[in-house]
């Protein structure tokens, strides 16, 4: 067999949990034929390259970055735009990357708002002289740097031009490989700004618990208030389910889990903005005519704006809630 | 002045930094470990149902991400005043032991053998899970890479999500487990047992019969004299799931032992100009700066302290080895860093030999997973014990169970001043007048913090580029199906 020369990858977190490069990770014995592929050149959850290894490529060097976890501070912005300029094909790997993810959350809020909570009000925090963190902070020997604090959590797109996106919290592995091998072996890539390793529909389409047509609805349930019984559509439950705003291709797991979905491959391909496909899905539920029953059903959905965009509040049009 | 900075500190999970700062003759004059970034997930947490908490937290880390979801389950329990059913609780507790098993492998084989059978000073590019295969033989990567594999299986199985988990609920479940499945999982945890018992087997000749090595980790500068931190059980035996967590002063002595819900009486932290990672310390020692000793507030919350903290372990595997290990090194508590990885491969073997105790108990398939929640939401407490430390979330909702506040210490944070204090010493002891500090020294330092954080890294995801390597697939027949030559 001829030796095709292997691609150069690298995989970097910006504001992150680390589950997307553990779904890298979830290759398990596949790991030999990633071997076989590519060479990794700077992973710092695995490997000892360091910032300045990466400094001192050529532009252009890496073939496939993937880039996990928001733009959280100016260091996350940093190395966007250093591995976009090192880099050929710049993945947005994983919501955070793709939406802004659990950590776009912090758009209900602001910096003020987290640094109070975490450095002066916290129960077990003990603070009299309010000592925050700073960016230049003198001490006897030098200056300590630390990256800056943003009032925003932003995408990954928001800050450099992204090539592909492949979503999940974490990606399935299995669509992970797919992409690769796709890359790999010189398949037709799909155009630049695609979704990939994911499905055009809805999480509805793949979900094997049972529909009627009969989704109507006089209240909406928290999940505890209700006995699953494993088999019906949590919808028609009355229990929010993310599903019908959100794209396939994760196989369905957390509902497999009796857990709702909560959105976290982002909208399907004919659709924009997750909440407003969700509250569209949710007038079509409500079982009344009259005002007034149809605004008090509303108000037994807890906590809308933080559920519709669970993982997606950056990425969404609203982007943060105006403090 | 001279300064060496490592950037980003490597095989970890999260951000770090490390600045050294050494006088003109090249002596070190301090050293700070500053962490770079904050999420905020206190805040972001208020206004979210607090039945969604278990699944918005397990994003605070996605290496153990069940960590998360068993404190906030455990948490929101106390929140609804409910007691999760018997089989619940094994549930949990078997998914649990399948977590620290598929952690405790990947942190022992990919993140700390690197150092020890690769070699501390060896090239980077060399230093990593490969580069371990390499010595031990594609055999026993291939091995490594199957059970933590299976452990991942188990808690995709039990977890409903490979990764970020879903199955608590306030007082249960949401899936329980058939027969079949059970027995499958018995199977699979008594491989778990003959692993870890193997695995120790390798820390014994690889590392224990290397007298450089025991010499490093006994007399290296990786010492640290603090008080120890772990959740034991009702005998004071280490605990994981459940428990009191149990405080012992450098000399062994018990200093507490508190309920979850005590913790702000025992537990407090502080904020450092330097860094965004706050510094918990005992609270009723107080914050005496980053000293050693029993009059200083500093403790940590790890493999090694969980032992030191309690009186021995619950199943008899783990057990004996617990006593090897204390008598070994010279009797409890031991305060050598790097022990910190032979106590990783007895909690293992506990893991292992606990998943094997509740794969066998038929009450865990049972079908009554689901607890009634009698009471309205108020405040509760949940504390666990992460692979790299203990782990407290607290909530306090309305009366509909909307978070109004949260606060939570997360495992590693326990450990953020210790590893302060062992980054400087180790690079006191190793960065002198005189010495070049090349990149294998400064990974000597770094060797200092590996030892507190256990990362994931696998031998899946260490592929450097130049490291010659081979790799013979073979048939059960011998057959060569496949080759692998990298150059």
């Amino acid at each position: 067999m001829e030796e095709k020369p292997k691609i150069k990858l690298a995989v970097y977190w910006g504001a992150a949990c680390g589950g997307c490069c553990v779904s890298v990770l979830d290759v398990h014995e596949s790991l030999f034929t990633v071997v076989e592929h590519a060479d990794i050149i700077f992973w710092p959850i695995a490997l000892d390259f360091k910032y300045k290894d990466v400094e001192a490529m050529p532009d252009g060097h890496i073939d496939v970055t993937l880039f996990n976890g928001a733009v959280r501070n100016s260091e996350n912005e940093h190395m966007a735009r250093l591995l976009r300029k090192k880099t050929k094909v710049l993945v947005a790997y994983g919501s955070c990357a793709h939406m802004g993810g659990i950590p776009g959350l912090a758009n209900f809020t602001n910096k003020e708002g987290i640094f109070n909570r975490a450095y002066i009000s916290s129960e077990s925090t003990l603070n009299a002289d309010k000592v925050f963190p700073q960016q230049h902070f003198v001490v006897p020997e030098g200056t300590l740097e630390l990256p800056e604090f943003y009032n925003d959590v932003r995408t990954l797109d928001q800050v450099v031009n992204v090539d592909y996106y492949l979503p999940g919290c974490p990606p399935q592995t299995e669509r992970l490989v797919e992409v690769f091998m796709a890359i790999v072996t010189g398949a037709t890539l799909p155009p630049v700004g695609s979704v990939v390793g994911a499905l055009d529909k809805s999480q509805c389409d793949e979900c094997k618990r049972k529909k009627t047509d009969n989704k109507l609805v006089k209240e909406f349930k928290r999940p505890w208030q209700i006995i699953d019984d494993g088999e019906t559509c949590f919808l028609e439950q009355g229990v929010i389910c993310m599903g019908p705003a959100t794209r396939g291709g994760c196989g369905v797991r957390c509902i497999e889990g009796n857990a709702p979905c909560r959105g976290c491959y982002g909208p399907p391909a004919d659709v924009s903005d997750p909440g407003a496909k969700m509250m569209s899905a949710i007038a079509t539920m409500i079982d009344s005519n009259d005002p007034g029953e149809i605004e008090k059903i509303i108000e037994t959905i807890e906590d809308p704006a933080g559920t519709f965009y669970r993982f997606s509040l950056p990425g969404s049009m609203l982007r943060r809630k105006q403090l | 002045m001279k300064q060496y900075t490592i950037d980003p500190i490597t095989r970890l999970e999260g951000h770090g930094k490390v600045e050294i700062f050494c006088t003109d003759d090249g002596d070190v004059e301090n050293v700070y470990f500053q962490v770079p970034e904050l999420r905020g997930f206190e805040k972001f947490l208020e206004g979210r149902p607090v039945e969604e908490a278990s699944q918005i937290v397990t994003k605070i880390c996605g290496v153990c991400p069940g960590c998360h979801h068993m404190a906030a389950g455990k948490a929101t329990d106390a929140v609804f005043g409910v007691r999760p059913t018997p089989t619940a609780v094994k549930l949990r507790e078997l998914f649990y032991m399948a977590h620290f098993v598929h952690s405790h492998i990947a942190h022992f084989y990919a993140l700390a053998a690197p150092d020890f059978v690769v070699g501390p000073t060896a090239p980077a590019a060399e230093r990593n899970v490969l580069g371990v295969i390499a010595k031990v033989g594609i055999e026993i990567g291939t091995e490594v890479l199957k059970q933590r594999r299976i452990a991942q299986e188990i808690q995709a199985l039990l977890g409903g999500h490979q990764t970020h988990v879903v199955m608590n609920t306030p007082g249960g479940v949401r899936k329980g487990l058939t027969e079949e499945q059970r027995k499958d999982i018995l199977e699979k945890a008594k491989g778990f047992v003959e692993f870890a018992k193997f695995s120790l087997k390798i820390f014994n000749d690889v590392v224990l019969a290397n007298k450089t090595y025991v010499d490093i980790i006994l007399n290296g500068p990786y010492n640290l004299k603090i008080y120890s931190m772990g959740l034991v059980d009702e005998n004071n035996k280490v605990n994981f799931y459940d428990g009191k967590v149990r405080v012992v002063d450098p000399e062994g002595k018990e200093h507490c032992k508190y309920a979850p819900e005590d913790y702000l009486n025992w537990v407090e932290e502080r904020v450092e100009s330097y860094s965004y990672l706050k510094y918990p310390y005992l609270k009723q020692i107080g914050w005496k700066g980053f000293v050693e000793g029993k009059d200083s507030g500093v403790y940590h919350a790890t493999p090694l302290s969980r032992l030191n903290a309690a009186d021995g372990m619950a199943t008899p595997l783990a057990q004996e080895h617990y006593e090897i290990m204390y008598k070994t090194l010279g009797g409890k508590p031991v305060h050598a860093t790097l022990a910190m990885h032979w106590a990783r491969l007895v909690e293992l073997l506990y893991a292992a030999e606990r998943a094997v105790e509740l794969a066998r108990d038929k009450e865990i398939t049972s079908p009554d997973i689901q607890a009634k929640l009698p009471n309205l939401p108020k405040e509760g407490v949940g504390i666990v014990e992460a692979q790299r430390g203990t782990l407290t979330h607290h909530y306090w909702t309305d009366e509909r169970g909307i978070i109004t506040k949260a606060n939570i210490i997360v495992g590693t944070t326990n450990n953020n001043a210790a590893i302060s204090m062992s980054l400087k010493k180790a690079a006191q002891g190793l960065i002198k007048k005189g010495v070049t500090v090349d990149e294998g020294i400064l990974n000597m330092v770094e060797m200092a913090f590996r030892a507190y954080d256990p990362c994931f890294s696998c031998a899946t995801h260490s592929l450097p580029g130049n490291m010659p390597l081979e790799v013979i697939f073979r048939d059960s027949k011998g057959n060569i199906t496949r080759q692998v030559k990298r150059k």
